[in-house]
């Protein structure tokens, strides 16, 4: 599949990173043509020529740059200080001075000192810690390369021109090549790299169009004008579809269409069902960015904000100050709301460089989450040093990963009130009735759940852990993830035991994995008793429609159904059998999905 | 003539690309030449959005600014100001 360039429905999946669903043409914005960079010897007589071609090349970027500028279409104005930042690197003396100065001494052409001068620059933010500065180096290499177009006299590949509405496929887009673009005729972007906080990210939102990045391979197997179906909610990018996929998408945006407009009304009505029940809906998060998404969304708090990210960006540990500004911005910024701070959950699937160096075999079962954190303390105690002190600015809540036992809370407790007698003792302000809950995610915290239950203020399931270690089932192999059942009667059952043992104890449970965004499956845990269901923000308004669409004493009914049940198939058949009768389109839609990555 | 300021960086962010930028603008409005010195590191030009980026400044840090010309106590005043300021943002 990878160097497929013409087969039909060739599957693409990467990060969703702006919403929607578009049908249409691929427009493939090469950049790497420029590539080769002729190196040669320039004779003593012709360096002033070189120079001045050099400064001709410069003459030239700087004019582009500023019409781009002048010509920003409204909604990327707010970004137009980037391209003054590209103008203001084009006349760095590090570039102009040092690329000249190159030229002359060393009698080189123009490119070639040129790269020099890049490979300094390249060497001192390849120094720097901070991940932030170091891509800023992007912004350099971008007007470098303006430069080089620019002397060897080829024509900037223009993007602004383009008479048909198209898809952008890109390796990387730079500001300053979204902000040409002739924005109106785009559908959407599609890229190899990126992340969620990428330029093509921000500006695809911004512009209110679907974008997926992170693809790998995407400039790679799909041809300048092939057909896309870009989906901006699973992530996934298909080539060349076939007609039947082409109508099935139609039909999928229409349903989309629909729901969107019939359920972004519903956003700020209280969650509650037909008969009164009420259950929270939360937002899961990963930046402080996304608060406001989920409150446009109608998030009542953030039930898991990831703290992965800041560990993950730089190679050193944080400094528990980042940490704590971080943390507090988020408190402050929710409240009145609360945020439910989950602890380090790294390993596994994710990467600290200094801690581990040996690869796992078992990844999942190594050593991640509480277990590293109890093992590196210091780490770990910076970490409940900074969630602490933000507790003072708003309402904060810690959430542990990966207990499997009472052994980890009891050696947890221990650190956390060292870590709060060292805060009292230099006088620094804490949410002394700070609340402590676990994440339910490993099978034996199912089975003990009425113990650990005695120990916190609340249980977390989560369920992508659980239901991957409940029926041994890795999700990314291909020949076991269609085992991957949340509708397993065995998930559903472990769900009803730890809501039991939550009940029995008089504590709250939440649940934040990927069921709790899934409308097939909230009248199940509607039934439960679930009191909290955390997701994605973008979904909460669609779980809130199915929650005030049913009655708690339905779902009750349904729940007795569903236990006398005893295959994972028959569940699913009868729920979705049901599903017309809570959530009119919500067949067709999940019908359309293919799984989850 | 020349003059010197200590600076602190107060706002969130820190220097940013933005805030990098906004000091070079500020440079390039006056006839003086801008230094600018971190501790541990060499004093670098502060019309140099590179060089300014690559000091690496997150909030907290502590820069000496020395200004060389015609106008350097101008520049000083408004420099210290961008810095009170946060560089115009909230936080």
């Amino acid at each position: 599949m990878r160097n497929n360039k013409n087969g039909t429905n060739v599957r693409l999946q990467g990060i969703a990173v702006s919403p929607g669903i578009i049908i249409g043409k691929a427009r493939l914005i090469d950049r790497s043509k420029q590539k080769i960079i002729y190196q040669y010897i320039v004779n003593e007589k012709d360096l002033s020529g070189e120079v001045e071609r050099f400064k001709n090349a410069l003459q030239t970027t700087r004019d582009q740059i500023a019409s781009v500028k002048n010509n920003l279409p409204d909604q990327l104005r707010q970004h137009a200080f980037i391209l003054d930042a590209h103008l203001m690197i084009l006349d760095d003396s590090m570039i102009t001075d040092a690329t000249i100065k190159s030229i002359v001494e060393e009698k080189i052409n123009a490119e070639w000192a040129i790269k020099k001068s890049v490979q300094k620059i390249s060497k001192i933010f390849n120094d720097i810690e901070d991940e932030y500065i170091k891509e800023r180096f992007s912004d350099v290499e971008n007007v470098v390369e303006r430069i080089l177009r620019n002397l060897s006299g080829k024509e900037q590949e223009s993007l602004a021109v383009s008479d048909e509405n198209v898809i952008i496929v890109a390796h990387n887009l730079s500001p300053a090549d979204t902000t040409e673009m002739n924005t109106s005729k785009i559908l959407g972007f599609i890229t190899d790299i990126g992340g969620r906080t990428s330029h093509t990210a921000i500006i695809a939102q911004a512009l209110e169009i679907p974008a997926v990045v992170g693809l790998e391979t995407a400039t790679s197997v799909i041809n300048d004008g092939c057909l896309l179906i870009v989906d901006g909610y699973k992530g996934e990018v298909i080539i060349n579809p076939d007609v039947n996929l082409i109508s099935a998408f139609q039909q999928k945006q229409n349903y989309y269409e629909k729901y969107k407009s019939s359920i972004l009304r519903l956003c700020y009505l209280p969650s509650e069902t037909t008969d009164g029940h009420r259950v929270t809906l939360k937002a899961n998060i990963e930046f402080v960015e996304e608060i406001a998404a989920a409150k446009d969304h109608g998030a009542e708090g953030i039930g898991l904000y990831r703290t992965e990210y800041l560990y993950l960006r730089s190679k050193g540990i944080p400094e528990e100050e980042e940490l704590f500004n971080d943390y507090r911005q988020v408190a402050e910024i929710i409240h009145p709301e609360s945020v439910t701070i989950r602890t380090l959950d790294i390993g596994g699937d994710k990467f600290l460089s200094n801690y581990q160096s040996s690869k796992e075999m078992n990844p999942a079962l190594g050593l991640r989450a509480i277990r590293f954190c109890l093992k590196e303390q210091e780490v770990f105690r910076s970490q409940l040093r900074a969630i602490l002190r933000a507790s003072a600015f708003g309402h904060v809540q810690i959430l542990l990963p990966m207990i499997s036992g009472l052994q980890e809370l009891i050696d947890f407790k221990k650190i956390l009130a060292e870590v709060r007698t060292d805060l009292e003792k230099r006088k620094v302000e804490y949410d002394r009735d700070i609340r402590i809950g676990i994440m339910i995610e490993i099978p034996s915290a199912v089975t003990v759940a009425d113990i650990l239950a005695k120990h916190v203020d609340f249980f977390s399931i989560g369920t992508n852990d659980l239901i991957q270690y409940a029926l041994a089932v890795d999700r990314v192999n291909e020949h076991v993830a269609f085992m991957y059942e949340p509708y397993h009667p065995a998930v559903i059952r472990m769900i009803m035991q730890t809501v039991k043992a939550a009940r029995d104890a008089g504590i709250e449970v939440a649940l934040c994995g990927e069921m709790a965004g899934d409308p097939m499956c909230a009248p199940i845990l509607l039934g439960i008793g679930i009191d909290e269901l955390s997701m994605n923000s973008g979904t909460i308004p669609l779980i809130k429609k199915v929650i005030r669409g049913v009655s708690r004493k339905e779902a009750i009914e349904d729940l007795n159904h569903i236990l006398g049940l005893t295959t994972a198939q028959e569940v699913r058949s009868f729920i979705e059998k049901n599903a017309d009768r809570f959530l009119p389109y919500i067949k067709e839609i999940n019908s359309l999905q293919p799984s989850d990555k | 003539m020349e003059h010197k300021r200590k600076l602190k960086i107060i706002n969130d962010l820190g220097i940013h690309a933005r805030s990098a930028a906004r000091i070079v603008e500020l440079a390039g409005r006056h006839t003086s030449r801008l230094y600018l010195k971190k501790d541990g590191h060499e004093e670098v030009e502060g019309d140099s959005i590179l060089s300014i980026l690559t000091l690496n400044c997150p909030k907290g840090t502590e820069l000496g600014a020395r200004a060389v010309g015609e106008d350097s106590l101008a520049l000083l005043n408004e420099l210290v100001k961008l810095f009170e300021d946060r560089f115009g943002e909230d936080r």
